[in-house]
């Protein structure tokens, strides 16, 4: 057990509150200097069911979902069952069920005086854990103070004063020294917690996006109303569609147009937008699709987890064009590629795929981040003889219609250079040979994946996306021998794979899917197999599992 | 005024059959177009896939000829990313319609400044003769082998249902009169929408040129601002009326939207600005 690092889990009802510490014990415990990371497994239903939030809270920042728990608060009885194998004996429970671990004898429902306990059950939970790291009281008051700002004042002074009472039974616990926590404090005064969501879609307005036509769906509907939220300060254009297809076809307009745009779907939202996708193919028009993964086929887990799209977004639209996939597996990383999803879809004129998933967008953490942007369009103003299509180029120049004096026509058929149809042989031959040409263009500026751990590795551990803070942290944990090979950009596949496989002896692929998607795509693309680690019951993979899986 | 050979192209090989109803339409829109002293440049054409999906080929402007049963999505981003463009779907029955049904429902609820011209010929041309949404009960076909058992969709009721901002009917063989439909229906600031009986030749041998001149006749004395008025008028089955059936007035989806209220400006022509951007990085403290 890493003294340095505490992992505290609640579990509770939907309709609890468990959001509300989600949200504010972050950014209590950052501020007062300790790292930390939230994630949760929720139900896919508004009230009921068993829902539970994980908090790490460490000295040195850890971002991934561990099994292990110790200190286990449950907001309501009986919601424990699959939490069973995680308990230990070492662990610490707030609670009045009888559980074989070290029962600390507190009963938060009996904390509340005249107050309706159940209701603010949450709220004593922040001050609970507040008082067991000691943090400085005000601070705590004043983010609850902010967090029901809009709330009427009862309430408020409601919260404030149960949180308090929280506040002193957890930190009596601390003075007491009945439970010991060892997480040193850091300076992270410029840090932001961050969720996935919100990691992605300051890269999208910093990637100059303006337009995020979209139908909701679990998981990608966090992106949706993050841009929806601040869409009137922007002045970007946020709409509801119809569906998925006018989603698609919606970008498809806007692009035309000049306005840069995004679509985020989850996998049964997208599968109704292939043919959008391929219609940019043939247009060649810039696309960016947030694919953000959940179990499938069909309606599969609607609020868990998994990477298995990866194939999806390789193959899917009829007819042979190039596409670029992203997937991010850190928060800075998340912010970097969307920003770059844009730049590269507009320089290419391709589609531009940022894959993520439920674990990876729900989480939040503490970070750095900077954004800048500078963005370079690639629209250009035309000239009275302008052609589309011109086969002058591999890339030929894209003009936007009311820009210039020329004529911009599109065309879904195949097309001669000023996108009228055409049935022509050789024109098509030139034009396909064109659109397959850019993807040697983009393979010279393809993301190299990154190598952590010991440089003299000999068990190389592939992943790619949300599986990696998982795999970083029980690499550190296996230390000498054992290395990290971790992609951004999944496709097209950095030509250096081949060379730095190569130099392992033994290689692992980690993916959260029943197949091993990108240990396939790396077989036929170098011919190399991979050892498969794999996951697809609807959570992530634990950090213990894998530092148990990789020995 | 534009001089109309403005919007020809040069050596266009049109694939349609001779004495179709689109090569009527595309001449009066041409003709519209130029009387409303538009300019290509400023004209965007955006259509599907069918017969009439191929009438931006043969209009010399801007034009996206996407996928079948999706102008409308198309065209409303289009609009709404830049409202300075003249933004005009032109597709067919099939194309809007069927595959495009539900995207024609929800572009009257959003109400875009745009305008979608329908060549209904009540027959799916390019597929070779089966039936449409609008085919009439009984009308046989090589799928319909014992005739059509669905009841026609009812393009014009329907909009006028869900209050949409400009609802008119034309019949091509009427060049004049439907020249006059459409230009109105251009000039409105809204969702027009204008249904244009058009006869396909070679395939629907029942609604012929001279069936629909048989078979329809103009409003008269219609105050197209009376909805109950017109939605009697556009249930009517026995003749067929044409002409404006509904005009309302009402704000556009780009007026109504928050980023057009400050910023005129189309989405080209901004950028995000890196402040406010750090404004939100800062709010997450």
């Amino acid at each position: 057990m890493q003294k340095e690092s505490v992992s505290i889990v609640l579990c509770g009802e939907a309709g609890q509150g468990l959001q509300t510490v989600e949200k504010l014990i972050p950014k209590i415990l950052k501020r007062e200097g300790f790292n930390v990371f939230t994630f949760n497994d929720y139900m896919s239903r508004v009230r009921g069911g068993s829902n539970y939030l994980e908090i790490r809270v460490s000295s040195k920042p850890l971002r991934a979902f561990v099994e292990r728990i110790d200190l286990l608060i449950p907001l309501n009885e009986g919601k424990l069952d699959r939490l069973n194998k995680r308990i230990s004996k070492d662990t610490l429970f707030v609670g009045t069920e009888n559980v074989n671990c070290k029962n600390l004898g507190i009963d938060l429902t009996k904390l509340s005086g005249n107050l309706p306990g159940k209701l603010f059950m949450n709220t004593l939970a922040i001050g609970f854990i507040s008082g067991l790291f000691n943090v400085d009281k005000e601070l705590m008051k004043r983010e609850i103070e902010n967090y029901f700002a809009d709330k009427d004042k009862e309430l408020i002074n409601n919260n404030v004063s149960l949180s308090l009472i929280g506040y002193r039974t957890g930190n009596d616990l601390l003075m007491q020294k009945k439970v010991v926590f060892d997480i040193k404090k850091n300076n992270l005064k410029n840090q932001v917690i961050l969720s996935g969501n919100e990691a992605i879609g300051l890269g999208c307005l910093a990637g100059d996006c303006k337009f995020i036509p979209s139908y909701p769906m679990t998981p990608g509907t966090g992106l949706m109303t993050f841009m929806a939220q601040h869409a009137k300060k922007m002045g970007i254009i946020v709409e509801q569609s119809e569906d998925e297809i006018a989603a698609i076809n919606m970008a498809l307009g806007a692009w035309y147009a000049g306005a840069r745009s995004i679509v985020t779907t989850s996998g049964g939202g997208y599968d109704l937008m292939q043919e959008g996708m391929s219609l940019a193919g043939i247009t060649e028009s810039p696309l960016v699709v947030h694919l953000a993964q959940r179990p499938g086929p069909a309606t599969g887990l609607p609020t868990r987890t998994e990477q298995g799209d990866l194939n999806l977004a390789l193959y899917s639209g009829h007819g042979e064009f190039p596409r670029i996939i992203l997937a991010p597996g850190n928060f800075e990383d998340a912010c970097l590629v969307s920003q770059l999803a844009f730049d590269l879809a507009d320089k290419y004129q391709v589609p531009v795929f940022i894959l993520t998933d439920q674990a990876f967008l729900d989480q939040t953490y503490n970070l750095n981040i900077e954004v800048k942007n500078k963005v370079q369009d690639h629209f250009v103003k035309t000239l009275k003889d302008y052609k589309r299509y011109d086969l002058k180029n591999t890339i030929s120049p894209r003009g936007i219609p009311g820009f210039g004096e020329g004529l911009i026509g599109v065309d879904s058929d195949e097309h001669d250079e000023e996108g009228h149809i055409t049935e022509n042989f050789d024109v098509r031959i030139k034009m396909m040979n064109k659109r397959m040409k850019k993807l040697e263009l983009i393979k010279k500026e393809v993301i190299k994946p990154e190598i952590y751990g010991d440089k003299n590795y000999k068990k190389l551990i592939v992943c790619w996306g949300s599986s990696f803070n998982a795999v970083k942290e029980a690499v550190e944990n296996l230390g000498k021998g054992y290395a990290v090979l971790y992609y951004k950009q999944v496709y097209p596949l950095h030509q250096d794979t081949e060379k730095i496989l190569k130099k392992a002896k033994k290689i692992y692929c980690v993916e959260n899917n029943f197949a091993g998607q990108f240990a396939d795509l790396i077989n036929k693309e170098t011919g190399m197999k991979l050892n498969k680690i794999l996951k697809y019951n609807g959570l992530p993979f634990s950090v213990e599992e894998l530092t148990r899986g990789l020995k | 005024m534009t001089d109309k050979k403005e919007f020809d192209v040069v050596n266009a090989d049109i694939a349609w059959c001779p004495r179709c109803g689109d090569f009527l339409i595309l001449s009066i829109i041409k003709s519209a177009l130029a009387e409303l002293n538009m300019s290509p440049e400023n004209v965007v054409l955006v259509s599907g896939i069918g017969q009439a999906g191929k009438m931006p080929q043969y209009l010399r402007s801007n034009f996206f000829n996407g996928l079948h049963g999706r102008p409308i999505p198309v065209a409303t981003a289009v609009k709404t990313s830049n409202p300075g463009l003249n933004v005009i779907v032109t597709s067919g029955d099939g194309d809007v319609y069927g595959e495009g049904g539900n995207h024609f429902i929800h572009a009257i609820r959003r109400n875009p400044n745009i305008t979608i011209l329908v060549s209904n010929n009540m027959i799916y041309g390019l597929t070779k003769g089966q039936a449409s949404p609008t085919s009439q009960r009984g009308f046989k076909t090589p799928i319909q082998t014992e005739g059509v058992i669905l009841e026609p969709f009812n393009p014009l009721s329907t909009a006028i249902a869900l209050d949409a901002s400009f609802v008119a009917r034309a019949f091509c063989g009427d060049m004049e009169k439907t020249k006059e439909i459409i230009k109105e229906a251009i000039k409105h600031k809204g969702l027009s929408i204008v249904d244009i009986f058009q006869p396909c030749v070679v395939f629907n041998k029942v609604n012929t040129y001279e069936w629909f001149k048989a078979n329809t006749y103009y409003l008269e004395n219609h105050n197209p601002k009376d909805r109950i008025e017109a939605f009697r008028r556009a249930t009517e089955t026995d003749k067929l009326p044409l002409g404006i059936f509904y005009v309302n007035n009402k704000n556009t989806f780009e007026e109504n939207i928050e980023a057009y209220k400050i910023d005129k400006k189309p989405l080209f022509m901004r950028r995000n600005d890196q402040n406010k951007i750090k404004e939100i990085i800062n709010s997450k403290f």
